[in-house]
């Protein structure tokens, strides 16, 4: 065992884990982590915290992490490249980690245009991959991306990458996949899924290179509010792919029911994640809808979640 | 080359309002390539402010000159008549020729009427695109001969991020992603098992974060 996360351990276990997702206020309010982390709480093996997502300025990852510590559930911190450089992101791991943080999501982060500071610069010092193994350096070699030794206490975290299976050129998305669990990823926690044969043909691909062997994979599920939200996704969020037919069923019932069908929707995928080889999870988000994640893993015989 | 394009000609006017005698001054390379601060373009917006001046009342004079490189000295040495005349120069040339003319004139107003804006070619007439970054480390043989720096808006050096589709850029559709031109021409090249191999940390100290940069070849000082 690397850092002996709750994450880490229900799936060294061989058990399928499911984590859920909270995005932090464009506030100082507090009050609202500890709504929204009451939804969570219990239901999930551990709680993404989003950095800046969307490139909109909002409450640190770390800090909002440190929060969820304090009430019990165990955050798994995201980290883009577009924010911080080598020195900052460093830096900000030593603390996290002497925080008590375990579970990193390394992420490039979502280009600056597409949210509130669209003229910032952008840093990119590092991509992703070099991240991964920049954090499997500090943990495991106790070196800094300088190479100097770290003399005493390392910064230990359960490694995760993120990754697109619909994005082009989609034969490349496998060996990118392995490439990532090659610099250092222990789990990698994918784009919301919604069209599942491509996935599964992804996930069949990924099975050939044995990643799956040496990584856990958390499909990306989440539910779909409104009819309005899954045109928007399948229009015009970059690297989202939304088939008809997953419109259609939404389409099918009355104005009131489409959360409600939103939710089984998105309840029906899981159980076919559970059913995909090389799957070792899921990864709820339900961003600004947290009060759904409890139901939805309900119904998809994935509660009680195991004590490990 | 360097691409330039030129200031719109509200900004200019305000550059030059409180001057009276005004040189214009072009640039024979790349920005008359580029359409943007040649003798032609300086022509052009000669007219333009002698229209605007004589609208607006002013008394405004306008001369017009080019030279063939504003970024050597003695093409600027050249015109020191001319630029001695004059209350203010408005180059149109890059930034370059901008800085060249303000250090060897140290008691002229110089002012840029172009804004500089990329290294890159013209891919079809009328359409200019960045190529290059000049990033003090050129990684081209290993991508294909195509730069991941200048023309991948992340710079990610280890392939396409989540947000490349069809072949375009998530940034702006109208842009070719980066890595998929790399993955295409690796594939041509028989050499996609590059793209296994990690690609470590950049030195970005060869970049501007070294702060600027200077060549000395002392095989070539006189
Ligand atoms: S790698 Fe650097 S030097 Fe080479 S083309 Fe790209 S920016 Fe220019
Ligand atoms: S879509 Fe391609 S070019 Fe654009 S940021 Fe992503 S990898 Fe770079």
């Amino acid at each position: 065992m690397k850092v002996s996360s709750n994450l880490e351990r229900i799936l060294t276990s061989g058990q399928f884990a499911a984590t859920g997702e909270l995005g932090p206020p464009k506030s100082a309010e507090a009050e609202v982590i500890h709504r929204k982390a009451a939804l969570l709480k219990g239901y999930v093996d551990a709680v993404n915290i989003t950095d800046n997502q969307t490139a909109i300025v909002r409450m640190s990852s770390i800090s909002v992490a440190t929060m969820l510590l304090g009430i019990g559930i165990e955050p798994t911190i995201q980290m883009t490249c577009r924010d911080r450089n080598r020195l900052a992101i460093q830096a900000d791991l030593l603390g996290a980690s002497a925080l008590g943080i375990k579970n990193l999501l390394c992420l490039t982060g979502d280009h600056q245009k597409f949210g509130n500071h669209p003229t910032a610069r952008g840093v990119y010092d590092l991509d992703s991959i070099q991240l991964v193994a920049m954090v499997k350096a500090l943990r495991d070699e106790k070196k800094f991306a300088n190479g100097e030794a770290i003399d005493t206490v390392e910064p230990r975290f359960f490694i995760g990458a993120a990754e697109n299976p619909f994005a082009d050129p989609f034969d490349y998305r496998p060996y990118r996949l392995a490439k990532k669990v090659a610099a250092g990823a222990d789990f990698v926690q994918t784009q919301l899924i919604y069209n599942v044969p491509k996935f599964k043909e992804f996930m069949k691909r990924v099975v050939d290179l044995g990643v799956h062997e040496k990584c856990s994979i958390l499909a990306g599920v989440g539910p779909i509010k409104s009819i309005g939200m899954a045109r928007y996704m399948q229009n015009s969020v970059p690297g989202m792919d939304v088939p008809e037919d997953i419109i259609a069923r939404l389409k099918g019932v009355p104005k009131e029911q489409v959360r409600k069908e939103g939710i089984k929707q998105c309840a029906d995928i899981i159980r076919e994640m559970r059913e995909i080889p090389g799957v070792h999870g899921v990864h709820v988000m339900a961003i600004e809808w947290e009060e759904a994640v409890a139901e939805i893993l309900e119904l998809s015989g994935l509660l009680p979640r195991p004590r490990v | 080359m360097i691409k330039a394009k030129q200031k719109p000609i509200a900004e200019i006017k305000t550059l030059i309002a409180p001057y009276r005698n005004i040189l214009i001054l072009g640039c024979g390379t790349c920005v008359t390539i580029s359409f943007a601060g040649g003798e032609k373009e300086v022509g052009m917006l000669a007219s333009s402010l002698r229209i605007a001046a004589a609208m607006d009342k002013n008394a405004q004079l306008f001369t017009e000159a080019t030279v063939q490189r504003q970024c050597e000295w003695e093409f600027i040495d050249a015109i020191a008549d001319q630029i001695q005349k004059a209350d203010a120069v408005i180059s149109l040339a890059c930034g370059i020729g901008v800085q060249a003319l303000a250090e060897r004139y140290p008691d002229k107003v110089i002012l840029p009427g172009v804004n500089t804006t990329f290294l890159g070619m013209a891919i079809e007439h009328g359409v200019m695109v960045e190529r290059c970054r000049a990033c003090g480390d050129c990684i081209l043989g290993l991508t294909g001969g195509v730069c991941p720096i200048a023309r991948c808006a992340k710079n990610l050096l280890n392939g396409p991020c989540g947000g490349s589709q069809r072949g375009k850029c998530e940034v702006n559709p109208e842009t070719d992603c980066a890595w998929q031109l790399i993955y295409d021409r690796l594939g041509k090249l028989g050499q996609l098992d590059r793209l296994s191999s990690l690609m470590t940390y950049k030195d970005w100290s060869k970049d501007y974060d070294g702060g600027p940069r200077k060549i000395v070849r002392e095989d070539l000082k006189l």
